[in-house]
């Protein structure tokens, strides 16, 4: 779990981006954080630092959060020019201070993306990614419809493997960690997700085709396969479904490619 | 004037009620339903499951949560499963027995019908799920797997890793966003709820504060569904999201819902003990750890030898010496005592002594480390990020936590509150879960509630209600209720003292862990009656909000949460304290036989519900009697 906090409380400086509103300039402001316990977590070390703030009279630092458990993808920032942080495969809720030592210099940014533009200080608006999955991450079956759960048999390997990249909280660390801002590690989960299974098959190609679409009108950017992502990603989705998203992706322009001529030849 | 109880549970036998009433409920034709506007307050399980099943028929929906994203809700950080009576593992479940363990484990304090009907609907629940893509765990023949939980003796909890409720509500999520793309739902995230518009007696709008902005706006509608969860965390330190709060339904009650058996607390026994003063949240290890996990602690008061250095007749493995039959997988409120006991009698290890083993030491021996890291691995590693050790080498330490409330506004067999026009889903609601609730049952609940029961009686309210005239934005109460949203937050931003919103949630969190927690008793709660009020009055005088209300103001939004928890919190123990009997999660001091809850049937067996009469006057107490025609009132045991 490396870090190398001695058990013993440590003082820390910050370096955390201020920014008031959405369009607003924003800076970086410097704060002490004192007696920090090796055993807080990263966000608890800032609910201390933010009780200081709040007692001075002076607003305190804004940041997204809910479960801390590492699950519901709210939280997320750059730490030290990491996303989440130096742990692998943690949340920024889940980062504990015994990663650091006692007079490091922590420098605290939101993800930076022009898709997830700051609301305020570390907050961003990532309503880019619900988009995404209103463009086809979904099957489409209303209430009522279903068949016995055991009526089809999936693969224990399938379901295991639509679970591996159905992990994905959303939180939008691989595109904050991605030189190109790109959201095609978040796309091709879901992808991969709804494609491993049975029940994906009808509208895969269709969804393929219509959620990657919806990414590139974001204006997220295009993937070099630089792997940052599956680097940054709390959850380890791997980047190989990235490359099933363009299979899919490919497969589904022929065929809409071909229907196109059928109905024009028609 | 007492309001009216009448649970319309519908007459006939217990296993043809809900078809019975399904086909006498009036329904709203299909052009017809394109007219109605319905309101959705959270999108967890329960609302996401409703708006998106409500949207499908045709029904004008919006949304509403707090978070950046419907995907968000705390329903997310659910872990072990959901139960359903499928009966897969052929080892002698059924509705009835799944129906039986709920009333059972809800120690007899829960309505017959509506539990019947959960277990009923509990298996189009797995069906939906699995149609929509959810990617349940699976054996090599392809089929369902399950696992067990607390409180029974089937397998008949389904779930995918340790992220069952992630899985769920992504599924409901992503029916969500799919009529969101159709224009059928409209969704307002970061968007709070801060109070219920009631025209003519009739639920018919709510007053909504923009997170980012600040505006406060009144959304109209011809009825409303409260979905908001649960209200733990009027205990401060507790296993729910940060957010998770009861601003929604007290708000409601405050406008005339009734608020029905408010101190039924759920502790769980497995939660990673609270390591300092700053713990902002404590962290649910899944009860299915107790499938292979023995719980024990040493024998002797005050050993402090290492665990690995404790002989194994030296240690005291106590659920399973007391409770043989159901062992390590007794229900939750049981085993949160028996640790409690083991705790205050000095045997309890780690920091403070608040803590006992949970030893995984057998199961390696047994199935090998492989198969452990298999079913628990993500578990064990988010104890070992949280506390340092290694629970593959070092025993897990655990200790009881606040997790869930049983308690909500009351609703009658049709999930309407007191309210007409006001419907109350999920945890929400106080319906299904008597007075213990039974792990992997929430998720059950919550989707039984939004996918399968909420269409059809929402719908019948409607349809009886034809005729109901629009309401307009200029009414007086549409207007004053937006007046009092405003005025309430003008004079939390006004106050300017000087403690934080933390420091007074986290001093009555304390309060009501120590005097409504695990064990209550009329002294202490006659204490936490005099010292609750005197901590809000110090809040009302003292508190310190930052900033604006026309911005993003996350104290501004936490000062309002804790008003009303502060405000909840007295109402809990008025409920413990007039509640003179043990059952389920309420743990009377005083009525105990032999360690055990002792339930008084001749005096308690009803819902105590709850009628707000004012600002610093006595709420009134209204009971709906619980008739038990199919079950004999037996005293629970598991031993
Ligand atoms: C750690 C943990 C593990 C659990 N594991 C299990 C399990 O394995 N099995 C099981 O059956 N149960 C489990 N539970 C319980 C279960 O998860 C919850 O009871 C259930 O998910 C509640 O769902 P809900 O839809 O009622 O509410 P929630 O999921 O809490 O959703 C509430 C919604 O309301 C919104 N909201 C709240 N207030 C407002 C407001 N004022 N204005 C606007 N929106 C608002 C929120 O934004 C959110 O969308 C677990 C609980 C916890 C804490
Ligand atoms: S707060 Fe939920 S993932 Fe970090």
């Amino acid at each position: 779990m490396g870090g190398t906090g001695s058990g013993k409380p440590m003082n820390l400086t910050l370096h955390v981006w201020r920014q008031a509103g959405p369009g607003a300039a924003g800076a970086m402001r410097t704060y002490a954080a004192t007696d920090v316990s090796p055993d807080m977590s990263f966000l608890e070390m800032l609910d201390v630092v933010n009780e200081g703030l709040v007692a001075r009279g002076e607003p305190p630092i804004a940041f997204d959060h809910d479960c801390r458990e590492g699950i519901c993808g709210s939280c997320g920032m750059m730490i030290n020019g990491q996303a989440h942080g130096p742990w692998k495969a943690t949340t920024t809720c889940q980062l504990h201070m015994r990663a650091f030592s006692d007079g490091d210099e922590i420098v605290v940014e939101p993800w930076r993306a022009a898709p997830f533009p700051v609301i305020k200080d570390l907050v961003v608006d990532r309503a880019a990614f619900d988009r995404i999955i209103q463009a086809g991450g979904y099957v489409s079956v209303n209430t009522g419809n279903a068949v016995d759960g055991n009526a089809v048999p999936v693969p224990k390997t399938d379901a295991d493997a639509a679970m591996d990249a159905a992990a994905c909280i959303g939180c939008g660390a691989c595109v904050a960690a991605c030189p190109n801002g790109s959201a095609s590690l978040f796309t091709a989960a879901k992808i991969t997700h709804l494609g491993h299974l049975p029940q994906g098959q009808p509208e895969r190609h269709r969804r393929a085709l219509r959620m990657v679409t919806q990414m590139d009108l974001e204006h997220f950017g295009g993937c070099s396969l630089f792997g940052e992502c599956q680097q940054a990603c709390p959850k380890e989705i791997s980047i190989d479904a990235i490359s099933r998203m363009n299979r899919d992706f490919v497969v589904a322009s022929v065929m809409q490619a071909e229907e196109r001529q059928v109905a024009g030849a028609g | 004037m007492a309001i009216d109880l009448n649970a319309k549970v519908p007459s006939g036998p217990l296993a043809q009620k809900w078809d019975t009433h399904r086909f006498e409920m009036k329904l709203v034709n299909p052009a017809n339903k394109r007219k109605y506007k319905v309101l959705v307050v959270g999108s967890g399980l329960a609302g996401a499951s409703a708006a998106a099943s409500l949207a499908e028929l045709g029904y004008q929906v919006n949304c509403y949560c707090f978070q950046d994203s419907p995907r968000r809700a705390h329903s997310i950080a659910a872990q072990g499963g959901i139960n359903a009576a499928k009966n897969y593992q052929n080892d002698g479940d059924s509705i009835w027995r799944l129906f039986y363990d709920t009333i059972k484990g809800g120690d007899f304090r829960a309505r017959e019908a509506n539990v019947y009907r959960l277990a009923q609907i509990s298996v189009n629940i797995i069906d939906q799920c699995v149609a929509q893509g959810v990617p349940f765990a699976r054996e090599y023949g392809g089929t369902l797997s399950n696992r067990s939980f607390g409180g029974a003796q089937v397998s008949r909890t389904f779930y995918a890793r340790g992220q069952t409720g992630q899985q769920l509500l992504l599924g409901a999520y992503q029916a969500l966003e799919k009529e969101i793309a159709k224009g059928t739902v409209r969704m307002f995230p970061r968007t709070e709820m801060l109070d219920l518009v009631v025209v003519d007696g009739r639920a018919r709008g709510i007053v909504v504060r923009d997170l980012v902005t600040g505006a406060i706006d009144t959304h109209l509608a011809d009825a409303v569904l409260l979905a908001t969860g649960g209200y733990g965390n009027v205990f401060y330190l507790s296993t729910n999201a940060k957010g998770s709060n009861a601003t929604a339904i007290w708000r409601a009650h405050k406008r005339g819902a009734a608020f029905a058996n408010p101190c039924y607390t759920q502790i769980h026994p497995t939660c990673i003990p609270q390591s300092g003063e700053y713990q902002s949240k404590l962290t649910l290890m899944s009860e299915s750890l107790r499938n292979d996990g023995r719980v024990w602690v040493p024998k002797a008061k005050g050993d402090t030898r290492a665990p690995d250095q404790i002989p194994d007749a030296e240690r005291d493995y106590y659920l399973e010496r007391k409770y043989p039959s159901y062992g390590n997988l007794s229900p939750r409120d049981i085993a949160s005592r028996a640790a409690k006991e083991v705790c205050d009698e000095g045997r309890g290890v780690g920091p403070g002594g608040l803590g006992v083993y949970l030893d995984f030491r057998d199961a390696i021996q047994r199935v090998g480390k492989d198969k452990v890291e298999e079913r628990y691995g993500n578990l064990f590693e988010m104890y070992q990020r949280i506390t340092d050790e290694d629970p593959y080498r070092v025993p897990m330490r655990i200790y009881p936590a606040v997790h869930y409330t049983m308690g909500g506004l009351w609703v009658d067999y049709n999930l309407m509150s007191t309210i007409p026009g006001l419907f109350v889903l999920g945890e929400a609601n106080f319906s299904d879960h008597g007075a213990n609730r039974l792990g992997a049952s929430a998720l059950m609940q919550g989707l039984a509630d939004g996918y399968f029961v909420i269409p059809y009686t929402l719908g019948d309210y409607l349809a009886r209600s034809a005729g109901m005239a629009p309401v307009k934005a200029d009414v007086p109460e549409v207007k004053a209720t937006e007046a009092e949203v405003r005025a309430h937050n003008d004079r939390l931003l006004g106050i300017k003292g000087k403690r934080t919103v933390s420091s007074i949630h986290r001093e009555l969190g304390k309060v009501m862990w120590d005097k409504c927690g695990m064990a209550r008793e009329k002294s202490g709660l006659e204490s936490a009656l005099g010292s609750i009020p005197a901590l809000r009055e110090e809040f009302w005088r003292n508190v310190t909000v930052p900033g604006s209300g026309v911005e993003l103001n996350q104290s501004l939004e936490h000062a309002g949460r804790t008003a009303d928890f502060l405000e909840l919190g007295e109402l809990m123990c008025r409920d413990a304290l007039h509640r003179e009997e043990s059952c389920g999660g309420h743990f009377r001091v005083e009525h105990q036989e032999a360690g055990e809850a002792k339930r008084d049937d001749a005096r308690f067996c009803y819902v105590g519900a709850w009628e707000y009469t004012g600002a610093g006057k006595a709420p009134a107490l209204v009971k709906e009697p619980l008739a038990f025609e199919n079950v004999h009132l037996a005293t629970r045991s598991y031993k």
